[in-house]
């Protein structure tokens, strides 16, 4: 239970840590956090022959939070953006990221890169349609130095499979961005886990809108544990434009339950996943709902 | 199979207020560097995947797993251990709290546990019963079923608004 030699590199500022990461190419590997790549590393599960820490990246802390949304860089401690609260459906899942130890080193963009169907952070960007800043390193027109070239990745493109992102070797996620939520809406985390801290079993955030009548008029939830990649499912035409207290929940629950597409395993077995997920999407979309109504 | 080169990293920790000069292999995790290059086995080894907790120590004052940490990224902060907690005085109050309150059994995971509830009464010092839960979630005990860990965080926080 302990990592497997590596060639550590601490890259004081971006362009060389660009720098040594398109020279690691893919045998590089990034290290913010290490709230997961640790554990991989100490199981043998990881094993990259250069590691780059960039922990010392100070620029990267930062969270940035304006009237279209929050912007959080890459060394931001899921803790450290709790604390701050830009954006209410991130507070609502960084409580449910493992434990408060745990996240006073992992850091949001970490989790995201990371790509585990089961992690929370990764639906809700996927609910919410925001995008993965990543940056390489650019060779220079003759006689200039390196620049870097940065490009942004929308949720649905960025997540491409269990532990699988967009991102390509040589490249490092400097940044996420949440987009902010329209006037009337509410949000909402609902989990079931076999233990406190736990991956869970399933989940679902919700983004409900009402109009001003109160009733329904968009509503989209993130499913987590229920496929390879966060499931986003939008069920506004299922709530049929109603105040929540009349929604045909079965119709919503069922919307969901039809694109979800989960594996069983010793923990649960497919058919309670799939049933599980119907009641939490039914569960955070009214909580949502309740929360917009304010 | 790694072809890493694994060349040694000469680094500097604040290790409950002293500056301690190592010289460590970029994959040394700060748990060994604490038990076996500065001789602080007072930090336990449980899981090493960030499970159970008792490789729990204040970095700059926040609870983190030593376990789940290079030495190298340590390099240049402070690191106070279970040795580092108590005062000039004797034990701090959380220490005596656990130890009146039957906190612990065969305590292996006591040292943890100390670290993790000495940092949350510094960020919380009245929590409730919720908050202690919370707050403890990430530290696994076989031995006490809790319920005596839970008395001692509430009695800790007494002590130590009864001596600020």
């Amino acid at each position: 239970m302990k990592p497997p030699p590596f060639e550590y590199h601490a890259p004081r500022d971006l362009g060389e840590a660009l720098e040594i990461l398109a020279g690691a190419g893919p045998r590089g590997k990034v290290l913010a956090g290490g709230q997961s790549l640790i554990p991989m590393l100490n199981m043998r599960i990881a094993a990259p022959d250069h590691l780059v820490d960039i922990n010392r990246l100070g620029a990267l802390s930062s969270i940035d939070a304006g009237p279209g949304g929050v912007t959080v860089g890459a060394l931001a401690r899921h803790a450290e953006v709790e604390r701050a609260a830009p954006h209410p459906l991130m507070v609502q899942a960084l409580r449910l990221v493992a434990h408060p130890v745990i996240r006073n080193r992992g850091t949001v963009v970490g989790s995201l890169v990371h790509a585990d169907p089961a992690a929370e952070l990764p639906a809700v960007l996927a609910v919410l349609d925001g995008s993965v800043r990543l940056a390489r390193r650019a060779p220079g027109a003759s006689g200039l130095p390196d620049g870097v070239v940065t490009r942004d990745v929308p949720a649905g493109a960025f997540f491409t499979g269990p532990m699988e992102s967009a991102a390509e070797p040589g490249e490092l996620a400097v940044s996420a961005f949440f987009p902010a939520l329209p006037p009337r809406t509410g949000t909402a985390f609902r989990e079931i886990a076999r233990r406190h801290g736990d991956y869970a079993l399933a989940g679902v955030c919700a983004v409900v809108t009402l109009d001003e009548d109160l009733h329904i008029s968009a509503a989209r939830v993130g499913c987590v544990g229920v496929g390879p990649v966060p499931v986003v499912v939008d069920v506004t035409e299922a709530c049929e434009r109603r105040p929540a207290a009349t929604v045909p929940w079965q119709r919503v629950a069922g919307a969901v339950r039809e694109r979800a597409e989960p594996d069983g395993d010793v923990h649960a077995s497919a058919a309670y996943r799939l049933h599980l997920i119907g009641v939490l999407a039914e569960q955070a979309v009214k909580d949502a709902a309740r929360e917009a109504a304010g | 199979m790694s072809t890493g080169t694994d060349s040694s990293h000469e680094i500097t920790l604040g290790v409950n207020g002293t500056a301690r000069r190592v010289r460590v292999p970029g994959r040394r995790l700060l748990s060994d560097c604490l038990r076996h290059d500065l001789g602080l086995t007072g930090t336990h080894v449980g899981c090493e995947h960030g499970v159970c907790g008792c490789c729990t120590v204040l970095l700059d004052g926040r609870p983190v797993r030593s376990c789940l940490m290079l030495a190298v990224t340590a390099d240049g902060h402070e690191i106070t251990t279970v040795e580092g907690l108590a005062g000039p005085d004797g034990m701090s109050p959380v220490q005596r709290a656990f130890g009146e309150s039957h906190a612990l059994q065969c305590g292996f995971c006591t040292p943890g546990f100390l670290c993790t509830v000495t940092a949350l009464l510094e960020e919380n010092p009245a929590p409730t019963d919720e908050e202690v839960l919370e707050g403890i979630s990430g530290n696994l005990c076989r031995c006490t079923g809790y319920q005596n860990i839970v008395k001692a965080v509430h009695r800790a926080a007494e002590l130590r608004a009864e001596e600020s």
